[in-house]
């Protein structure tokens, strides 16, 4: 397994020449162009009958209100999840993060890890970390599990193989797994399961991910479709759960607000198939369940993000990918483009954070702005906002606002700031604006055909004959 | 978003018309048409001869500094209390909602907001404001309309095109698959992601010729330069006018419409 050595080597910064490449295939753009047409139409579906802006606001809220008492609420948490029996480890980064999983598992002698699926755990290169000390992690996760085998990363935080076809998974399943070559979905998803059964009877630990963590019960609350949650964090003998801290909600009753904006916004599901509720390790006269449980509650750069008024929003987010599913420009390069464990608008607000906005540089500017994401979003994350507080943040663009965030200031060049230095100059100079704009449209004859970037694709604009500002005056006059 | 409760005003005897950069240079007709509506509605329209550009096109590169200063320069250009109007609603969602930001902590903080306050895209001015009837008198045509992102999403005016349109008895509006996808324009976006950028585009192409339209109207000169230069540059059978433009050539007994 090489997945996360794969991960670990990718640059960022490499953003347009990936986003190129995958422009000219046009098996990925098909795949994820019918994809995220799918899941549109779903979404859409899904909340027809609702008021959606009403339900929106009530997400947003939850989330508003966790996030202002967050300290607080951690503090309620650890002490309910350890009255349940539930060990709370503290981890600043993910590699600490990694280290606690490995030392819990080392402690069991543990060499067969499953795992449901994670995003925290793709964000800290976990599989890479066991691997690297002789313990073999199995995603289970059907789409994750497919990843793993590609030696691939996930392409889409909730449909993590959604680049590939059927064809491609037969493909990659017959390559791998030996398994008979077919398009019959069922006929795979049943070759897959098969061999996923043995590895859930036989792993020493299961490791999952949590969507909410309940403060007022300490409950963790997992959302899945294939049961292999379930199967993660009940049938080996210890599971251990990774986790944002920002994941806490104060009450069961928030949490099912957020649960129904957050199957609805994902894929279009009134409730997905299982909803697993974790409150603690088996108790004595029970016959099921984990001997211990852990979590993990992972910081990575978010009391960072909580320290900003603005970027503060960015800690909403509860991962339904929604906002993938409608941005144009996802839509076009897909998930592997950007490099990052997030792809996809969250991905441009979250992941300058966790690498900094020196390697992060191009992602603010990978987005028209066209607002797509900022209006599915069920929690209101305002995504174009938070783009362009990023932006100048990468530029150093603002005088009366210091940059914050780390490596700010490293997609500044001094030609671009003398370019936008003369375009003050000329636009805060009415008179020379007007001088100017009157002799380009006088001299329009000797405008040039080619203009850069944009007449790659496009033909020129023509500059009229004569300005608004002179026609109008000539009314006048 | 259009997150706050929009209150129109009641129909004021003055406006004054904020024309923005694209259509001063490339679009002058569309301002026109613009001014001889409102003229037409009975409304005297103020064009300050002082006016540049919003300083959007800086903001959303991350200058803020410079975006700022430009932007400073149009507050003072509106000194009595009469509605803003634009016909962009890129510029128009800049002025209305990111002015205040931009300001925030300044001494022109208040001076944005009252700014902001009074900005409205045209074409929801006339429909809202000044509750045009329209009588249609050119030939039957059949249309696409886009409406650009900052139009539909920042101001809410996804319906504001269509109900116009919907008033001229010989226009026929078709709807292209995915209408409310941006057309890849995105300012700054177009050259500094030009392949992505070139990808949208050519995709909004293909919706709008797929409707049998062979012309579009559209609110913002951003999204008709792009769109209609894409068409243009691959010899596509499709040309792009501003919806002012469109609704002025229609409605006006002069020969010639706006030219």
């Amino acid at each position: 397994m090489n997945e996360q050595k794969a991960s670990d080597t990718v640059d960022v910064r490499e953003f347009h020449p990936r986003a190129r490449a995958a422009l000219a295939d046009p098996q990925i753009r098909q795949n994820f162009r019918s994809a995220m047409d799918g899941l549109m139409g779903k979404r859409r579906t899904a909340f027809e009958g609702w008021d959606l802006e009403a339900l929106r606001t009530l997400g947003a809220s939850v989330r508003q209100n966790a996030l202002a008492h967050l300290p607080d609420l951690l503090e309620q948490l650890e002490a309910r999840l350890t009255a349940n029996g539930i060990r709370v480890h503290w981890a600043l980064d993910g590699d600490e993060a990694c280290r606690i999983v490995t030392d819990i598992c080392r402690a069991r002698d543990a060499h067969s890890v499953i795992k449901g699926k994670s995003m925290v755990s793709e964000e800290m290169h976990l599989n890479h970390h066991l691997e690297q000390h002789g313990i073999d992690a199995l995603e289970s996760d059907l789409g994750e599990y497919l990843v793993q085998l590609a030696g691939e990363t996930p392409s889409h935080i909730i449909m993590p193989a959604i680049h590939k076809n059927t064809g491609e998974i037969s493909e990659l399943m017959h390559d791998r797994t030996g398994t008979e070559r077919s398009t019959d979905v069922e006929y795979l998803t049943a070759s897959a399961r098969q061999q996923l059964r043995e590895k859930f009877m036989n792993a020493d630990v299961g490791i999952s991910g949590v969507n909410f963590a309940v403060a007022e019960t300490g409950t963790l609350c997992l959302v899945e479709n294939e049961g292999n949650g379930r199967m993660t964090t009940t049938v080996p003998p210890c599971h251990i759960a990774v986790t944002g801290i920002e994941k806490v909600v104060p009450t069961l009753a928030d949490m099912s607000a957020l649960l129904a904006l957050l199957t609805r916004s994902a894929t279009g599901q009134h409730i997905t198939t299982y909803f697993n509720m974790i409150s603690g390790p088996r108790r004595g006269e029970e016959l099921d369940g984990p001997e211990e449980v852990h979590v993990v509650l992972v910081d990575n750069g978010r009391s960072g993000i909580y320290q900003d008024d603005e970027l503060i929003d960015t800690l909403r987010c509860i991962r339904c990918g929604a906002c993938m599913n409608h941005c144009p420009v996802y839509t076009r390069v897909g998930g592997h483009a950007y490099g990052t464990t997030y792809p996809g608008p969250i991905g441009k607000i979250l992941m300058p954070h966790l690498i900094g906005l020196d390697e992060g540089r191009h992602l603010p500017s990978a987005s028209s702005l066209c607002g797509a994401c900022g209006e599915v979003c069920p929690v209101k994350i305002p995504i174009p906002d938070l783009l362009v507080r990023l932006r100048r943040e990468s530029v150093d663009g603002d005088r009366l606002h210091p940059s914050v965030v780390r490596g700010h200031g490293a997609k500044r060049s001094t030609a671009e700031a003398l370019a936008w230095k003369t375009w003050q100059w000329v636009h805060a100079h009415p008179a020379a604006y007007r001088l100017g704009t009157a002799a380009a449209s006088h001299l329009r004859a000797l405008q040039p055909d080619r203009l850069g970037a944009w007449t790659q694709y496009r033909s020129a604009p023509k500059l009229a004959a004569r300005t608004l500002h002179q026609q109008v005056k000539d009314r006048r006059s | 978003m259009a997150d706050t409760l929009k209150l129109y005003p009641t129909r004021p005897d003055k406006v004054y018309f904020y024309g923005t950069c694209l259509v001063d240079l490339f679009y002058p007709e569309a301002g026109m048409a613009g001014i001889r509506l409102l003229e037409r509605e009975g409304i005297e329209v103020i064009f300050p001869q002082e006016q540049t550009c919003c300083g959007q096109p800086a903001y959303t590169s991350g200058y803020h500094d410079e975006a700022r200063a430009v932007a400073r320069r149009q507050l003072s250009l509106f000194p009595q209390d009469y509605p803003i109007v634009v016909p962009s609603g890129s510029c128009g969602g800049m002025m209305r909602q990111h002015y205040p930001q931009l300001f925030r902590d300044t001494d022109d903080q208040e001076r944005a907001i009252g700014v902001a306050d009074r900005v409205w895209e045209l074409t929801d001015f006339l429909l809202n404001v000044c509750h045009i009837r329209l009588q249609d008198l050119g030939k039957p045509v059949t249309v696409a309309m886009h409406t650009s992102c900052s139009a539909r999403r920042e101001l809410g005016l996804g319906g504001t095109g269509p109900a116009l349109l919907s008033q001229l008895d010989n226009v026929t509006l078709v709807e292209q698959a995915r209408a409310e996808e941006c057309c890849g324009f995105g300012g700054t976006f177009a050259v500094r992601h030009p392949e992505i950028s070139g990808a949208m585009v050519s995709e909004k192409v293909s919706t709008l010729t797929d409707t049998g339209a062979r012309e579009f109207v559209t609110t913002d000169c951003g999204c008709l330069m792009n769109i209609a230069g894409y068409a243009e540059k691959q010899d596509a059978p499709l040309e792009g006018q501003h919806i002012l433009s469109f609704l002025w050539d229609r409605t006006s007994h002069d020969e010639g419409g706006s030219q």
